[in-house]
């Protein structure tokens, strides 16, 4: 593994480019152990609410899951936090998602910058198909203007040694991303996220294509990934938020039912409906 | 008997009307091979015809040589082929740019009520028979110049390629999966830079593809040149006067009444159909291994 690298810094973004491994910009503010502080946060498409009033506050550098049964609006949730919601139509909010006390919806703020502070890993692995897994890993650096070679050449090496896929591909960089196994390329993804030092990692159901071997993989490096960064995971496997997760979240239609420890929200539930989906009898 | 051997005489005992009804299905088979038939017959046809009749007349002078006058024998179509890939120079450069970018604006950015009149526009665009298009090209830059020019008839072909550009390119950025621009927004990239490496990226060999079908479109149409691009026994020096191109000279010759212009009228349609073939295998081995997934 690389030295971790930390990386916590205000609103406008880091540049891409800054020298990394990097000290924290400025001291931890109050309250620092929170990244994603949520007050009474809402969604509409059109006039359907998919979110409602949900209240929330995600702590640093660890991993919380986010379950809950289909259409509960566990992924419009994980999409708003990084602003990709804004691609589907019709989309209206209220309320100000805070990342380390800055609204990520304030109107001076361009969703762009938001992504590059907030990576995301989606559900289907989608290596670029027109690129070399090098080029893969280093897109989002040199789309963003980097050229300077030894430091691409750097984080090429780091980001592939965090995910776990150094050792797997070191010796041909530039076949296509495409040419490798499922869970290679959800790997390759989660390289090419964290190429770019992102804060926070979204992970929407990284392991719901890959088998369990890869899954198993994947949940390894979470583990590993949460020395660094703050992640968020929404999965349909119980078991997975149970293995990966510090905190537990539970979603039923739009709603924060329930959030908690991981352990509190599968050994000892508080709400009844929370109880009856961990146990399997809905959902 | 045994339930086994009961199970094989029930299998090779066919049901009433079994013999009729295989007899059937062997006489559609039948008519509808004789259709197939029918329909390649034309094809074969016409290479029969223009391999019988040009092929005599396709020798090294005919790329070589400007057109004879009436009565000599010999001469060539060096100028009209020249004329015709200028032409489709000048097609593409108006075409491509225009129509790739307005495919990207559909796919990309245009609200859902736009972009239904556009595509309704440009499907009637396709529609418009090309003599009109020459017209309005002779109204627009032969009249106002007062001369017929290579110009007017490249301005005539770029405008029939914008639509059947522009829907390719467009139907091709949408099959790119909405996952690879999701993952590189994810990435903090720029929308038209997305756009332009990711997407297009991507899409660029059915762009391509598109491109050349429009090209291979364009270069047999002879309409809209009449009146715009004229034609020209000589070499154009300027694209600012007439130019010759090869549909036009197999029009002149063609209702020309001296045999040697005929037989020169069947080897500049076999060229033409050379090129047009030529440009629609590239498209084969073009789009032979697109795939994105």
């Amino acid at each position: 593994m690389a030295d971790p690298i930390r990386l916590t810094s205000p609103l406008p973004s880091p540049r891409p480019d800054a020298p990394g491994p990097a000290a924290p910009v400025r001291p931890p503010p109050p309250g620092a152990d929170v990244a994603f502080d949520i007050r009474d946060f809402s969604l509409w498409y059109f006039a359907h609410q998919a979110l409602d009033a949900v209240t929330i506050q995600i702590p640093r550098q660890k991993v919380t899951a986010i379950i809950g049964p289909s259409g509960c609006g566990k992924s419009t949730f994980l999409r708003a936090l990084n602003r990709m919601h804004e691609l589907s139509p019709g989309v209206r909010i209220a309320g100000e998602p805070r990342l380390n006390g800055e609204n990520l919806y304030a109107p001076q703020i361009d969703p762009t910058m938001v992504r590059r502070r907030i990576g995301m890993v989606f559900q289907k692995s989608n290596p670029f198909p027109t690129m070399t897994i090098a080029e893969n890993v280093l897109c989002g650096l040199r789309l963003n203007g980097v050229r300077d070679r030894p430091l691409l050449r750097e984080r090429l090496e780091q980001s592939l040694r965090m995910a776990a896929l150094w050792d797997e591909v070191k010796d041909h960089l530039d076949r296509p991303g495409t040419s490798l196994s499922g869970g290679q390329q959800q790997r390759l993804c989660i390289a090419r996220a964290i190429a770019v030092r992102p804060e926070v990692l979204l992970l929407d159901e990284p392991c719901s294509a890959l088998d369990p071997i890869a899954t198993a993989k994947v949940e390894e490096l979470i583990h590993e990934l949460k020395r660094d960064y703050t992640i968020v995971i929404v999965t349909h496997n119980m078991q997975q938020a149970a293995r990966v997760s510090d905190r537990t979240a539970f979603f039923y239609l739009g709603q924060l039912i329930e959030y908690a420890d991981t352990r509190t929200i599968f050994m000892n539930p508080a709400n009844p409906q929370t109880e009856a989906y961990v146990s399997g009898r809905f959902g | 008997m045994n339930p086994a051997a009961a199970a094989a005489s029930a299998l090779q005992t066919a049901p009433p009307g079994h013999a009729w009804r295989q007899l059937k299905s062997r006489g559609m088979g039948a008519v509808m091979l004789l259709c197939c038939l029918l329909v390649m017959a034309p094809l074969f046809l016409v290479l029969y015809f223009l391999i019988h009749e040009g092929a005599s007349a396709v020798d090294w002078n005919f790329f070589t040589q400007l057109p004879k006058p009436p009565g000599e024998l010999g001469g060539g179509m060096a100028n009209a082929i020249t004329g015709s890939l200028v032409l489709l120079a000048m097609a593409a450069a108006i075409g491509v740019p225009l129509g790739v970018l307005g495919g990207i604006y559909l796919a990309e950015y245009g609200s859902a009520r736009a972009n239904y009149w556009i595509r309704f526009a440009a499907d009637v665009l396709n529609g418009i028979p090309s003599i009109v298009w020459g017209m309005v090209v002779y109204a627009l830059l032969v009249v106002p110049f007062k001369s017929f020019s290579a110009y007017a008839g490249g301005v005539a072909l770029g405008l029939i390629m914008i639509p059947l550009v522009m829907r390719t390119t467009e139907e091709m950025l949408l099959l790119v999966p909405q996952g690879y621009r999701e993952a590189a927004l994810a990435l903090g990239i720029a929308r038209w830079r997305m756009i332009t490496v990711i997407v297009v990226r991507t899409a660029l060999k059915g762009i391509i593809t598109g491109v050349l079908v429009a090209l291979a479109r364009v270069a047999g149409e002879t309409a809209p040149l009449l009146f715009t691009a004229l034609g020209n026994n000589f070499w154009n020096h300027n694209l600012a006067e007439p130019i010759a191109a090869v549909p036009l000279q197999i029009f002149t010759y063609a209702i020309s009444p001296y045999d040697d212009w005929h037989r020169q009228a069947w080897a500049g349609a076999l060229v033409l159909l050379a090129m047009i073939l030529v440009l629609n295998v590239f498209v084969r081995i073009i789009s032979r291994d697109r795939k994105f997934n």
